[in-house]
């Protein structure tokens, strides 16, 4: 009797993953092979782990950057299938990988991708697989101010203007630096006040990675966690950031795109133009970024092109992985966690993610999607 | 109430003994097992997290300068030279809050206790008392949307003015220095310290007061007199109860300051100062291995500091125990 309810269930399942990958131009045939398939538990092949009906629990750990977003696609996720139960615990990317790599958790989110060391041992981890790495969180960083004088949607700003004012070397606005790039806008003579991230954050890893890639000379800090200025204003978490920045006039910061909100935006220097922050142009620039040097069909993993010139990209973004094996002891931890990944990469997912009042993350492009979706189907069950 | 003994109610009482029930000898005997268990609980859970404390702290202590080099938010500081401001921030804030809260405390006790009809001073004790119920985070809340804006045209009229001081040079806004801190933890503290002072106020024996008004004297000077030389010990004993709170102080601080990690006396900058355990739980959810070891060990810091201080109160307390048991 149950058995034939989560039968139900599970053709529902297989339906609503067909319909899935029917719109993401995936391979449709494939889903529909699970679903006559029934449960033919003798799968050797990676797409037919599809088949096992999806039930049980997917725990998963990692990066807050993407609590939101991953929260989102839980619930998401949940609706389409009732019997499987996923967690997401924002431990922080290094927990993250040492609890997937250590099996406590089924995937993982993480910020930075994994060393040579955390692959190898992910070859344990992942029963003679590979560790899979998604980048399927893009996120854009705004560079937020406010000066309520001014009535501009975006100040324009190059990025050694952008590494000046964090440094404290360019302190007011209307410094030749700034008006030069803003011959239309009147600017204030006000001071600067530059605003950080108080705790460890992959924000402020990803702004002063920015920082250092596209203006080295004048950002020598390198790309680091922890804000290395002494003295500054600061606050802890994206709300304390938006706190502080509101707090005053003259102020300057940087954030989570989707939580600017009234504040003004930098329109950031990339090339001859200046790209205020969309959803498209942040995708634009992880499609513009060469792989990673040690990236496979497996793991997507770029090198962010921060220093990019092509026009129409934005080039201050936070990516976060996530992070999967390739094989897994179990059929029924196979497919959940491909059914999830699937789920995540979705246009729906994706969509999902990106609304703002659940991460206001940057979709993936169609062209992302299709490697990454070339990946899930190499899940596998060992053995 | 010194004087109510409690024998005269005994002789009353049936001198026939029923043998064979004695129902208080095992009622006494499960509620003394009670209250020397729950006794007992407590020091144990008081010594087992001083050992948690010692037990994880303890990588931190003896980790290496390379070893601890590889936690982020210390940056390349020793546990020491990273202990160290902070120790600073945290006492440093607590002090402020103590030098404002404590005059304030001495005022409302005194009302309480000395000048407001009776009335008024129950419906005020309450009222105090409840500042107490409000959450910590609540406090940060306040403070950080309404204090640190209201608060923004006197501390730039304080360092306009009196920026010569390099106590209050340099301000700049918002308002998230370690004087703001220091402000909402007086006033987070300031219940304690009032309650307890003015449970000591109202204490004074009541010959002492009568002796010094039947001298001629005036209320304020009665009370010079007699209230706050009896209250002396209290009023100390109840500022290191503050003290006590405002150290461990966590939601309020990490909302209102922007954290540093400097050694300075500069009241008014941002960025200067951090205490323990607002560094705590601002740098906690993203630490991992000696980073976690690392904020143990303040942690630990904090424990030793707060102990002491609070077994310093409860020590002047015992003393002046001793004094007004003569009355």
């Amino acid at each position: 009797m149950k058995l034939a309810g989560s039968r139900r269930l599970a053709g529902i399942a297989a339906m609503s993953a067909l319909a899935l990958t029917l719109a993401a131009c995936g391979n449709g045939a494939n889903a529909e092979d699970d679903a006559t398939n029934g449960s033919d538990t003798t799968t050797t092949d990676a797409g037919d782990t599809g088949s096992v009906e999806l039930s049980g629990e997917i725990a998963g750990s990692g990066a807050s950057s993407q609590e939101a977003a991953v929260q989102g696609w839980i619930a998401g996720f949940m609706d389409q299938h009732p019997d499987v139960t996923v967690t997401y615990d924002p431990t922080g990317s290094g927990t993250g990988r040492e609890q997937f790599l250590n099996g406590t958790t089924l995937f993982a989110g993480t910020d930075s991708t994994l060393d040579e060391e955390e692959l190898a041992a992910g070859v344990d981890r992942c029963f003679g697989g590979e560790v899979i790495e998604l980048p399927l969180y893009i996120s854009p960083i705004a560079v937020i101010y406010n000066l309520p004088s001014v009535d501009a949607e975006h100040i324009n700003m190059d990025p050694e203007t952008i590494a000046g004012v964090f440094t404290g070397e360019i302190t007011s606005w209307n410094d030749p630096a700034i008006a030069e790039a803003n011959p239309d806008v009147e600017l204030p003579d006000l001071p600067i006040i530059p605003v950080n991230r108080s705790d460890d954050s992959a924000t402020t890893e990803n702004f002063t990675a920015y920082l250092a890639e596209a203006a080295g000379d004048v950002w020598t800090y390198g790309a680091v966690e922890t804000w290395p200025i002494e003295g500054t204003q600061s606050g802890a978490q994206t709300s304390g950031m938006i706190d502080v920045v509101s707090g005053a006039e003259g102020t300057i910061g940087y954030a989570d795109a989707s939580r600017a909100g009234d504040l003004g935006t930098i329109a950031v220097g990339v090339g001859e133009e200046y790209v205020p922050f969309s959803p498209e142009a942040a995708a634009a620039v992880v499609d513009a970024s060469p792989a990673a040097e040690d990236a496979t069909d497996l793991r997507l993993t770029v090198d962010l092109a921060r220093d990019t010139t092509e026009a129409g990209t934005y080039p201050i973004v936070l990516i976060s992985y996530s992070v999967a094996c390739s094989t897994y002891d179990n059929e029924q931890d196979a497919a959940n966690v491909k059914a999830f990944l699937e789920y995540v990469a979705s246009p729906e997912g994706q969509e999902r993610a990106s609304r703002p009042d659940v991460a206001g993350s940057a979709p993936i492009s169609d062209e992302l999607r299709e490697k990454v979706h070339a990946a899930l189907d190499r899940i596998t069950v060992a053995g | 109430m010194a004087t109510a003994a409690p024998s005269p109610s005994t002789p009353d009482a049936s001198p026939v003994v029923r043998p064979g029930r004695t129902p208080g000898r095992v009622g006494n005997r499960i509620f003394s097992g009670i209250s020397t268990g729950a006794g007992v609980v407590i020091l144990v859970v008081l010594a087992a997290v001083a050992l948690f404390l010692l037990y994880r702290a303890w990588p931190a202590l003896v980790a290496s300068r390379e070893e601890l080099g590889e936690v982020g938010f210390m940056q390349g500081r020793s546990l020491w030279e990273y202990v160290g401001p902070l120790l600073f921030g945290t006492v440093l804030s607590s002090v402020i809050a103590l030098v404002v809260a404590v005059p304030l405390s001495i005022g409302i006790a005194l009302f309480i206790s000395h000048y407001a009809p009776r009335r008024l001073a129950q419906g005020l004790g309450y009222l105090v008392d409840l500042l107490a119920a409000i959450p910590s985070v609540i406090y940060g809340l306040w403070g950080i949307q309404w204090l640190q804006p209201t608060i923004d045209p006197l501390f730039r009229w304080l360092s306009d003015t009196l920026g010569w001081i390099p106590l209050f040079a340099d301000y700049q806004a918002p308002a998230r220095n370690i004087l703001t801190a220091g402000l909402v933890l007086a006033i987070m503290i300031l219940p304690i310290i009032t309650a307890t002072i003015r449970e000591v106020f109202l204490q004074t024996p009541r010959l002492h007061e009568e002796a010094s008004l039947a001298l001629g004297a005036t209320r304020w000077e009665m009370i010079r007199q007699a209230v706050l030389p009896f209250g002396r010990s209290g009023i100390i004993s109840a500022s290191m109860l503050g003290m006590g709170r405002a150290l461990g102080e966590t939601m309020a601080v990490l909302m209102v300051l922007s954290p540093g990690f400097l050694i300075n006396l500069f009241l008014l900058q941002p960025g200067q100062h951090q205490s323990i355990a607002a560094n705590i739980a601002a740098q906690l959810p993203e630490a991992s291995g000696t980073g976690v070891d690392v904020l143990i060990a303040t942690g630990l810091i904090l424990f030793i500091l707060t102990f002491g201080v609070n077994l310093f109160a409860r020590w002047i307390i015992a003393r002046r125990a001793e004094f007004s048991g003569a009355n």
